[in-house]
């Protein structure tokens, strides 16, 4: 620890510290734009620039290390003067220069009210200019359909170069010329490769680059915002969920270090406009092959209609993707209490039992414990479409030091190096009889970590066989759990930890949507073909592929209309809050399963969400604390897990996600994802040539 | 005057051959292994007591210098970097001593890395000196050959020399953007600290000295750091290659002993002032970065660090740049001007905004198309730059404007007064070119 003075406060710092940090260490504002956290450091937007008594002219102090500092001549702590004439003259000085080039359309800019320059200019501008010439003009470029640029008003930070290139691990952007004819610029006028790349619209500390789909929309005071929980996958970042009226105009990252630091997948934030869109309003009936609109009195009384006639054995109920542990619970209560054994969350497949105990379905290093480890197995899994943000993680932790990355899977770019093992369940069980090197990196590691992805642990065999190289390779040690089940639907983990899998005797996914029910009561799962026959009840949000199977469409909430309860491939419990209402006659779910056990004589014994949530806490405590991940036995799981030896699968593995940006109803509504994804298509058929 | 016997550059006009034989008869590669045999420390004390002034233009103690870089390597290899991005304007030096005199360089480079315990010493040359790249190439393969150099040579020491060909930008003379540019990236000064001692060409432990200074270190060594000590004044020691241009009857570049007037040095090597004495304006003493400094001012002055300070000037790289009365002197600076906003990097804001914008203010003022008021604001936009930039290149950008706002602002004024007289839209007469 080091002591410096900052305006004449004494602060002990880690002498590691920047300027910066130990200014506010000592509550001094620094102003900064090329500056960023999470980004290295490039000292070049000059605007935290502070006097250093010794130092001859002043320093950057965002690049500037306490330890360099020298003390003063009697051994006097250095001293930093941020508020100083000096330095309010320097950082005038640099405000004039970035401003003389800067054009004066701050009512036309869509950065406009959260805009890093306006409120510097606020404190170190002046009111008139003294530049008398032409200012720049700068071609705009194209850099993909998320992101407009607008680059007259770019200062050159170079925020966004460094986050392409250091977080997200494309090189698509980058400058062009020098001095004042530098650009920003992805050379060829070509889409940003990244799935990422609407992270740097946020960076951008002016409105050069603004999101493309909301521009001239929205005005950041119009907004009310609420903080919730994504649900475009697994990884359940922490969003905030900006509103106008009842619509849902944007969606931003929100901090939160365990999960998603401060970054947000493009799916994520621009399924918004599928919120709109193809949404069921109202009930729906089918009559004579088509469905007509109906109220809840008659579709409530059709379903009861259907199920006396039948027999309640011959009863089945599925979950979808996006369904939240609230509905979920209610469902089963519902089911159960009809008497039918025949439940299943399970779409992608049959393999996460979750009897072995949680720790045989959840990703048990979390998400920060990625930074620890030092070797990492990939099996069957994507992790860059499937969870972009843990994605991240690994290349963040690659990028602090080696780090060996074997795949066993479909060839994909990850982002970082990686070696690919072999294709499919045959690889796996060669790495473990040591036929390949990437087993001996694996032995040597400190912290192995094995990945399962969740379509990989559907072929039988491979989480046993996954799960006893953990074994061999020491990943799962009472202080490491190097053993994790990478899922890519937000409901799973929940539904799965409720226990919504076959009872005695029941059918699994494939079974009951294969015919072996005569009424299915779907909850929101679109990614299953319904074999014709059965009675199918939808309750779901869009008119995706499950509404054109139903027989009776229930219209539910989606995320940002309800509070609910989602548990993420970590097994980290967090809930969403209400954003909006429901459109039209849409209501929230777990209301509509209560409305509808009244109507079917299977009363479920709460009528306010507290209270079902009450219930739900009785009998799963854990869902009771929320963002926190429940400790679980990892080495018992995986030891069971071990244990199961099965006939071993062939073939190659095949990432669940074949469109990223299409991967489920909500996503597949949205028309700036259609467009991102035919983008992507392109690319990759390109880059098959 | 510096005597023949005291010249370290002894074929800087190139009357006798580069080569290898004919640089040893000229006393390059003499005794060198008994040099190295002095030990580090020796040679460091040396340089030290010789009071050498790196002649890149900043004029830090060289021997200081090398005694910064790490006594013992931490595992990192230690590197020397010579910079040959000679790219000032008026600046020609370390281009002579290349094509005439390359073994006295690559001595030198011997000398230095032993001297920093480096095994590899890398050449950065400018981008437009091709035949330079080619001479100096040449001499290089010469002393592999001899095994003067090379991993296996005759002084026992592995030690191998790259010359690496930059591509022709100003900035990648600033030595953290050349050690960038040598590492294959864009050429953008780094921050600094870490100081390229610690944290240099590829992370590791760096010494990026200018060619001259590499040069004359082993006549230094030779000769010993007390003969170097004797010529020129007290903390401005030595002899230093000075390359006069501008209007004196025969421009030339000269090895001098440091602390020659300016009259002098133009009156013995360069024909004298052209049109006499009479007719000096100023002089820019120290290439183009520097301030200028009037006729008045620099006729009697010492031509060395510590007086040119003091003028408010500076010694820079001793390109003295003569210009007699028929100057446009408005014009010539904003002719640099503008090779400083066409120089400029990009990387931070003062340079990038502020070089463009002071030399659009000089362009009208050079035709009187300004107000009077914004000779003042010019003045103030060249001290935001100044000192707040990353590198140098900020610095040198400003000063020379700041020198002729500081001595020709009535030049300045009468030209603004002169087109606000003549209200007319014919173009307003020039001076004479």
């Amino acid at each position: 620890m080091t002591k410096i003075l900052v305006d004449g406060i004494e602060v002990d710092v880690p002498a590691e510290y920047t300027l910066l940090q130990a200014c506010e260490v000592a509550g001094a504002e620094i102003p900064r734009f090329c500056f960023h956290e999470r980004l290295s450091i490039a000292g070049n937007c000059r605007m935290c620039l502070v006097e250093l008594k010794g130092a001859p002219k002043p320093v950057a102090s965002c690049a500037y290390a306490v330890k360099d500092c020298r003390p003063g001549p009697n051994g006097e702590p250095p001293e930093v003067l941020t508020r100083s004439g000096g330095t309010k003259k320097a950082r005038e000085g640099v405000m004039e220069f970035l401003l003389i080039n800067h054009p004066l359309d701050c009512p036309i800019c869509d950065q406009g009210g959260h805009c890093d320059l306006q409120d510097q200019a606020m404190a170190y501008g002046v009111d008139s200019t003294r530049y008398k010439e032409n200012k720049r003009a700068v071609e705009e470029k194209y850099i993909g359909p998320l992101v407009r640029t607008a680059m007259n008003r770019c200062i050159h930070c170079t925020r966004c170069v460094r986050f392409l290139a250091e977080v997200a691990g494309v090189p698509d952007l980058g400058a062009i010329g020098r001095g004042e004819d530098m650009e920003i610029t992805s050379y060829l006028e070509q889409a940003m490769g990244s799935e990422l790349q609407g992270n740097v619209a946020d960076l951008c500390p002016v409105g050069a680059l603004v999101h493309k789909p909301q521009s001239y929309n929205v005005r950041p005071w119009e907004l009310s915002k609420t903080e919730s929980i994504d649900v475009m996958d697994a990884v359940g970042s922490a969003i905030r969920v900006d509103a106008r009226g009842r619509e849902v105009m944007q969606i931003e990252p929100r901090v939160n270090e365990d999960i998603n630091e401060e970054w947000i997948s493009d799916k994520t934030r621009h399924a918004v406009d599928g919120l709109r869109v193809q949404r069921l309003d109202r009930p729906f009936l089918r009559e004579n092959g088509r469905l007509r609109p109906a109220s809840w009195g008659e579709a409530f009384q059709a379903i009861a209609n259907k199920i006396k006639g039948t027999d309640l054995k011959r009863i089945g109920a599925v979950v979808g993707d996006l369904a939240a542990v609230e509905e979920v619970f209610a469902l089963k209560q519902l089911m159960v209490g009809l008497g039918t054994a025949h439940l299943d969350c399970r779409q992608a497949g049959p393999g996460l039992d979750p009897a072995l105990g949680r720790a045989a379905y959840t990703f048990n290093p979390t998400i920060p414990g990625i930074e620890q480890a030092d070797a990492i197995l990939l099996v069957g899994t994507n992790p860059r479409l499937e969870a972009s943000l843990l994605n991240v993680r690994i290349r963040k932790r690659w990028r602090m030091a080696p780090l060996a990355v074997g795949l066993i899977g479909e060839p994909a770019d990850l982002t970082y190096p990686h070696v690919q093992i072999g294709a499919g369940p045959e690889s796996l069980a060669a790495l473990a009889r040591g036929e390949h090197s990437f087993l001996e990196a694996l032995k040597a590691a400190q912290h192995p970590l094995i990945v399962v992805g969740e379509s990989a642990a559907n072929q039988p065999g491979v989480l046993a066989a996954a799960a006893s190289l953990a074994q061999a390779v020491g990943a799962v040690t009472p202080e490491w759990n190097g053993f994790g089940i990478l899922h890519n639907a937000a409901a799973r983990v929940g539904a799965l930890d409720l226990g919504f899998v076959p009872g005695e005797g029941g059918l699994d996914f494939t079974g009951i949507v294969g015919g072996g029910v005569d009424v299915l009561f779907n909850l929101g799962a679109d990614e299953c073909e319904i074999a014709p026959g059965p009675f199918v009840i939808y309750q779901g949000t869009h008119g995706d592929r499950g509404a054109q199977r139903a027989d009776v469409i229930l219209p539910g909430a989606a995320y940002t209309e309800k509070n609910a309860t989602y548990v993420n491939t970590e097994g980290r419990v967090q809930m969403t809050n209400r954003a909006g209402f429901p459109p039209g006659d849409a209501r929230e779910d777990w209301a509509i399963l209560r409305a509808l056990s009244d109507v079917l004589g299977h009363k479920l014994g709460y009528d306010s969400l507290t209270a079902l949530r009450r219930a739900l806490y009785a009998e799963h405590p854990h869902f009771a604390a929320l963002g926190a991940v429940a400790q679980s036995d990892v080495a018992g799981a995986i030891e069971q897990l071990a244990s199961r030896s099965g006939e071993g699968a062939r073939g190659a593995f095949a990432s669940p996600v074949r469109d990223f940006y299409l991967t489920n109803p909500i996503a597949r509504a949205s028309r700036v994802l259609a467009e991102c994804s035919s983008l992507a298509r392109g690319r990759a058929l390109e880059a098959a040539e | 005057m510096l005597s023949d016997q005291d010249r370290i550059f002894t074929n800087l006009y190139g009357l006798h051959s580069p080569g290898l034989e004919a640089a040893k008869k000229r006393g390059a590669w003499d005794g060198t292994k008994f040099l190295l045999e002095m030990g580090r420390d020796w040679i460091i004390e040396e340089m030290k007591a010789s009071g050498l002034r790196g002649r890149g233009g900043a004029g830090f103690p060289t021997g200081l210098k090398w005694s910064f870089m790490p006594k013992k390597s931490d595992g990192r290899p230690h590197y020397l970097v010579v910079n040959a991005d000679e790219s000032e304007p008026g600046t020609c030096k370390d281009r002579e001593i290349m094509r005439h005199d390359p073994h006295l360089l690559i001595e030198g480079c011997m000398l230095a890395s032993f001297a920093m315990g480096a095994h590899a010493c890398y050449v950065y040359i400018r981008g437009e000196y091709v035949a330079e790249k080619h001479a100096l190439q040449k001499a290089v393969d010469e002393a592999y050959e001899a095994r003067l150099v090379g991993q296996d040579n005759v002084h026992g020491y592995p030690f191998d020399i790259y010359v690496h060909h930059g591509a022709g930008a100003y900035i990648c003379g600033e030595e953290t953007a050349l050690l960038e540019s040598l590492e294959g990236k864009k050429g953008m000064p780094r921050l600094k600290p870490p100081f390229p001692a610690n944290m240099g060409l590829y992370g590791c432990p760096t010494t990026v000295n200018n060619v001259e200074s590499i040069a004359v270190a082993g006549t230094i060594l030779r000769r010993g750091g007390a003969w170097f000590a004797g010529l020129g004044g007290k903390n401005n020691t030595g002899t230093k290659l000075f390359c006069v241009s501008g209007h004196v009857n025969k421009p030339c570049n000269v090895e001098e002993e440091l602390g020659i007037t300016f009259r002098e040095l133009v009156d013995r090597h360069c024909g004298g002032m052209r049109g006499g004495w009479d007719n000096l304006l100023c002089s820019i003493p120290g290439g183009s970065s520097v301030p200028l400094v009037p006729a008045e001012q620099i006729i009697d002055a010492k031509m060395d660090f510590d007086t040119l300070r003091g003028l408010g000037s500076g010694l820079g790289t001793a390109a003295v740049i003569v210009l007699d009365k028929s100057t446009d002197i408005v014009e010539a600076i904003t002719r640099i001007s503008y090779f400083y906003k066409h120089e400029s990097c990009g990387q931070c804001t003062p340079c990038r905004e502020g070089t463009g914008w002071m030399w659009r203010v000089l362009t009208r003022m050079a035709h009187g198309r300004a107000q009077k008021r914004e000779i003042d604001m010019l003045f103030e936009v060249t001290k935001q730059i100044e000192g707040h930039t990353i590198c140098a290149l900020g610095d040198a950008a400003a000063w020379p404007v700041q020198g002729l706002i500081r001595h020709f602002r009535p030049e300045i004024e009468k030209r603004i007064d002169r087109y606000t007289a003549n209200p007319h839209t014919d173009p307003v007469p020039m001076a004479a070119e």
